[in-house]
């Protein structure tokens, strides 16, 4: 699904290197955990694949479904199937949720060639999953994550998600700032969408997510690079003793 | 005081390019409008006032050419019930307008009413104009309110049915037209008056409106399309106790738009609201200058301008809120921004407070800036092009200026309109 190789990124602006050579292959239908300490990389890894201006790749390549990702606009990447849930969703004043996530869905819908979803379709497939993650529709109308609590701005991440139905799902710090009923409930809606056609690359900077979220594989990023790989057991290696041990361990 | 001789001379050149019309109840009222534009003289380019915008092309003897444009989509509010007063580059046309009846509301041209000797236009027309002049000249008005060729006095006693719509077409590539109206909204009477349409090559408008105790204005206007047009417009609006006055203005294309609002706020707990969202690609300079005067107490009054500029288009705005010594308990709002899609336009502002009473609440705010990048990615990583996720954002940009439109039906059509300016863009 995604093949991330030997991706080396630097920032635009300065002589400052972040990514040092990623490896990484995502399988369809498989949870990819990412796990590491602040400023690994992590994010800057979620806002290369999905198109965000001020970074350089300067080596390694990116592909989705064998696609090269990097050449693409964001909103190619997005119409072929990738989604990022971002770490800090962002505010659109004067945008309503809906008309936003209208908007989002007919758009990947046209880029791929389908037809739009009537109005009517479209209300019910958002009545149903809102509720399924608790967003009532007052949240609904209002703008775009405008006032919205972090656990509230993280639902409605995950109600993109279950809208627009990627094949590739990157979710970069969901459960940061959820209390555990709300962390429930996103990992409910994740598992939802979990089946053999789609891959999920799940950030995280603490395992609890993953009590709720099983992932097939874990790896940790240190300093721009995937430093150790392993299974589940990995990401309660770093719960019990933190990333010294593991990171003393490669270096 | 003598003028400048630079003042002196560019009055007297546009002086002599006009005459006073023969207008019999208004007359007294148009010599002494002429004698305050003699005494003030044309704006000129040292004036503090027109600092922002040149007033050369609006105060030569001639119009400046401007072509007119053939129109390929509907006019503005056509979908709207409303009772048609149709001027054709400044004059009235009685074929293409509808009867001049409406229950609720009298409707007479300016120059019917002359030949009356008891009529309340007599008490407004040049009334606020002349009143307007303090602290700061507005020459252009007086100039309209001597020389107006046509117009519409319009006394609303009660609830019309629907709005009174005012159409400006424009027909002559050099036409200079001259209009003034002056609304009378009587105790609890409540009316919607519409105004659109390019006008003239030049157009000066002005619209005298007194609303009594209670009374409710609702004003919408759109000026559209002829780009080459030029216009200057004054609205003048006085409010007694409890009423309310709310006016917004929508600009598209135009080299120039000058929209002067001067509302005085006389009675207790009156509102006043105005509003205007502009859009301008390359050669175009738009500039809103408002000053409202809180002179009781209890009263809000809200200022909500936004502007998107591209291509090296101008926006200005200058606008003040006066709270007189005694206006206690005043509530007074004022925005104003731009959005700047490229490095070539510019926004100007001087907002400004002048507070003489204690217990008020005042804040004014004026920001300038490009397009949201991190909300243009959001949008774009989820898969919405970069023109329509750009063209989201400058209507969300607008969003709040347009929200000032209380009728639903009027706001849409707005929105509609700016969707079509944005479409036609690339
Ligand atoms: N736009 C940027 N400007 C400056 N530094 C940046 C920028 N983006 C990322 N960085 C730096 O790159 C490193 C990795 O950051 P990030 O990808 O956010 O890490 P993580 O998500 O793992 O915490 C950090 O040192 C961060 O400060
Ligand atoms: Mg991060």
């Amino acid at each position: 699904m995604l093949t991330i190789n030997n991706l080396h990124v630097k920032l635009e602006e300065e002589d400052k290197q972040i990514l040092k050579g990623v490896d990484l292959t995502v399988e369809a239908g498989k949870v990819h955990a990412i796990m590491g300490p602040n400023g690994s990389g992590k994010s800057t890894l979620s806002y290369v694949l999905s198109g965000r201006d001020g970074y350089e790749v300067t080596e390694g390549s990116a592909q989705l479904e064998g696609v090269d990702l990097l050449e693409m606009e964001p909103e190619e990447r997005a119409a072929a199937g990738l989604f990022l849930a971002f770490q800090y969703p962002v505010e659109i004043p004067g945008v309503g949720n809906m008309t936003f996530l209208r908007t989002a869905l007919n758009a990947q819908r046209k880029a791929r060639g389908e037809e739009e979803l009537s109005a009517a379709d479209f209300l019910k497939q958002v009545r149903t999953k809102a509720k399924a993650l608790k967003i009532d529709a007052d949240m609904l109308k209002r703008p775009v994550n405008v006032g919205f609590s972090g656990g509230e701005k993280k639902r409605n991440e995950i109600l993109q998600m279950a809208m627009l139905e990627p094949k590739m799902c990157i979710l970069d710090e969901t459960d940061s700032g959820l209390d555990v009923d709300a962390m429930k409930l996103v990992a409910e809606g994740v598992n939802a969408l979990r089946d053999a056609g789609r891959g999920f690359l799940v950030i995280t900077h603490y395992q609890r997510l993953l009590d709720h979220i099983k992932p097939d594989v874990v790896h940790i990023m240190a300093d721009g690079r995937i430093v150790k790989t392993g299974g589940p057991e990995l990401a309660l290696e770093v719960e019990n003793n933190g990333y010294a041990d593991i990171l003393a361990e490669v270096n | 005081m003598a003028l400048p001789a630079q003042k002196q001379t560019a009055t007297e050149a546009l002086l002599s390019s006009l005459h006073l019309p023969e207008a019999g109840c208004t007359r007294a009222a148009r010599e002494a409008a002429l004698a305050r534009l003699r005494e003030m003289g044309v704006p000129g380019r040292r004036d503090e006032y027109w600092k922002y915008t040149r007033p050369d092309s609006l105060i030569t003897p001639d119009a400046p050419r401007a072509a007119t444009f053939a129109a390929g989509e509907p006019m503005m509010f056509d979908a709207v019930d409303r009772l048609k007063i149709v001027f054709v580059d400044g004059v009235f046309d009685p074929e293409a307008s509808d009867p001049l009846e409406l229950e609720g509301v009298q409707i007479e041209r300016i120059e019917d009413i002359c030949c009356k000797d008891i009529h309340w236009a007599k008490d407004l027309y040049g009334v606020l104009e002349a009143r307007g002049h303090t602290p700061v000249p507005r020459p252009l008005a007086a100039l309209n309110t001597a020389f107006a060729a046509d117009g519409v006095a319009i006394h609303v006693t009660g609830t019309p049915s629907k709005p009174i719509s005012l159409i400006y077409q424009h027909a002559s590539e050099t036409s200079d037209a001259i209009l003034h109206h002056v609304i009378r909204v009587e105790s609890g009477a409540a009316v919607t008056v519409l105004e659109n349409g390019p006008a003239a090559s030049r157009f000066n408008k002005c619209m005298e409106i007194d609303i009594a105790d209670g009374g409710t204005l609702h004003h919408v206007r759109a000026q559209g399309r002829d780009h080459e047009r030029r216009a200057v417009t004054h609205m003048f609006t006085r409010l007694g106790e409890g009423s309310v006055y709310k006016s917004f203005t929508l600009t598209v294309n135009g080299v120039l738009t000058r929209n002067e609002q001067v509302v005085e706020l006389t009675g207790d707990d009156a509102v006043a609201h105005v509003a205007g969202a502009c859009v301008g690609d390359g050669d175009f300079h738009h500039d809103d200058t408002v000053f409202i005067t809180h002179d009781a107490v209890g009263c809000e009054s809200r200022q909500v301008f936004k502007k998107v500029l591209r291509n090296g288009a101008t926006g200005v705005f200058q606008g003040k809120i006066l709270v007189k010594p005694g206006a206690q308990k005043t509530d007074g709002y004022q925005i104003s921004q731009s959005l700047l899609l490229d490095d070539d336009s510019q926004f100007l502002a001087k907002p400004e407070l002048e507070i003489y009473a204690d217990d008020v609440a005042c804040s004014h705010g004026s920001t300038s800036g490009a397009i949201d990048e991190t909300a243009l990615f959001y949008l774009r990583s989820r898969g919405v092009p970069l023109k329509e996720a750009t063209d989201l954002l400058t209507l969300a940009f607008l969003a709040e200026a347009v929200d000032e439109i209380e009728d639903k039906s009027l706001a849409d059509d707005i929105v509609s309109r700016l969707e079509g300016w944005l479409a036609r863009r690339s």
